[in-house]
């Protein structure tokens, strides 16, 4: 029991091995410790969605996880599924539709959206408007950020 | 704002938790899903030594049929409720329940038994529980009990569990084929705490209502079972008579504070709106319920 802890874990397919303040969350320690800055932090208490990463596959608010608890686990963030390709298309449809305005919901959007269109790939705009609710866009840029989900599921099914 | 310092430790079994709660005492806070407490924390609202990691115990979590009960683990995620076939047929009420529960990146952390220890009275699963008659499982290291959940909810943010135990399952009574249930809430926001919430479960005999537990959430310090309007309920089918009746019950059933969203009167009113519709999707869906 201490309030520094050891943990190893895989983030975006590198092994990482860190000793961590108890109390640090997942997204300082992605971005003070790790130097990987495309994770935003916005509310850091859970509202915003800024922060939206993948543990274990799934996603979470990294500001509402405890690094400390994932010893063993996998962490992919916005850097990981972008170099992998996962979501080119996606990335290029919001660039198309002009999805990103100052950009800071962004990464926190392509996480949530991506899961989405895995779990739900034939999601009507309704249900990409609830799954991708918890996620804030203070530039109110919420129909272009639909589109875009909307024009890449359309897409993949299209080619599937 | 980050949070205050504290210690971190995560025992690899529910015996080694208990230990090192009742070791610990008031000192310590367990740490299941993280979702309302991390968040506690970034206010600093709580100041604990030492939290006690126990969202990995294998004992925790799983949901199994038991005779006409189902148990679920108390570190059961939301999001693997949200899928579980065994809830969507034989506990549909939760199933229901869960769509409302925060986001998908909250639910794919925040658990059952975290949400009933932690006692929001604008939650969901507490006023589910209560409408279940579940019975909640405590464990201490002297030994095992059961709380109903009527008694488990004891204030705000309070709950009958002692100092040194850990809430480890829930067993809720299997649904029956003459069983309906429905979920309903008023929120600003998808995904937001309810400006006021129902959950019930009926009991039907044809068109007739036999027995009824309307219980509210966001509208008391606590869930609330409302016993006038269950009155008004039982007996026939729900008429707009009755339901008229029930909603009229409401005045004397509930005496909802104010908060940010608006005045008890608002709240009294969406308290009819929200059991109106309720008994609208109980009627007319064909869910078992639950």
């Amino acid at each position: 029991m201490s309030e520094m802890i050891d943990i190893a874990l895989t983030v975006n397919g590198e092994q990482v091995r860190a000793r961590v303040e108890a109390r640090r969350h997942l997204i300082d320690f992605l971005r003070l410790d790790l130097g990987l800055m495309g994770s935003h932090i916005g509310c850091e208490h859970g509202v915003c969605g800024a922060c939206t990463v993948r543990v274990d596959g799934d996603i979470v608010r990294g500001c509402l996880v405890l690094a400390a608890s994932l010893d063993g686990a996998r962490v992919d963030t916005i850097e990981g599924i972008s170099d992998t390709g996962e979501i080119r298309d996606l990335q290029d449809a919001f660039i198309a539709r002009n999805a990103a305005q100052c950009g800071f919901c962004t990464p926190g959007m392509l996480m949530a959206a991506a899961d989405l269109l895995k779990h739900q790939p034939q999601a009507s705009r309704e249900e990409i408007r609830e799954h991708m609710s918890g996620n804030y866009c203070r530039c109110t840029g919420y129909q272009a950020i639909v589109d875009a989900v909307e024009t890449t599921a359309k897409a993949r099914a299209a080619k599937a | 704002m980050k949070a205050p310092r504290f210690s971190y430790v995560r025992p690899a079994s529910l015996t080694e938790a208990l230990n090192l709660l009742a070791e610990k005492g008031p000192e310590a806070r367990l740490l299941a899903g993280g979702q309302s407490l991390l968040a506690a924390l970034a206010f600093r609202l709580s100041d604990p030594q030492v939290l006690i990691d126990i969202s990995k115990l294998p004992e925790l979590t799983g949901v199994t049929r038991v005779g006409d009960k189902i148990r679920i683990g108390a570190g059961t995620t939301h999001s693997a409720l949200g899928r579980d076939a065994l809830i969507a047929s034989a506990v549909p009420l939760i199933a229901q329940a869960i769509p409302h529960i925060a986001h998908p990146a909250i639910r794919n952390r925040g658990t059952i038994g975290g949400s009933l220890a932690y006692a929001d009275p604008a939650a969901e699963l507490p006023a589910c529980v209560v409408a279940l008659e579940a019975d909640l499982v405590a464990r201490s290291k002297t030994g095992e009990r059961r709380i109903k959940a009527a008694d488990f909810f004891t204030g705000l943010f309070s709950t009958a569990l002692e100092p040194g135990e850990i809430l480890t399952a829930l067993e809720v009574p299997v649904a029956s084929a003459s069983d309906r249930c429905a979920l309903v809430e008023v929120a600003r926001r998808s995904g937001d705490y309810a400006m006021a919430g129902v959950a019930l479960k009926a009991t039907l005999a044809g068109d007739r209502i036999i027995a009824i537990r309307p219980v509210f959430f966001g509208l008391g310090d606590a869930p609330v079972l409302a016993h006038g309007a269950a009155q008004a309920l039982t007996g026939g089918p729900p008429t707009g008579e009755r339901i008229a009746a029930a909603k009229a019950a409401l005045a004397t059933d509930l005496d909802p504070p104010g908060d940010q969203h608006g005045g008890p009167e608002m709240k009294r009113h969406l308290a009819g709106v929200v059991l109106e519709r309720a008994i609208a999707r109980m009627t007319n869906s064909e869910a078992r319920a639950a």
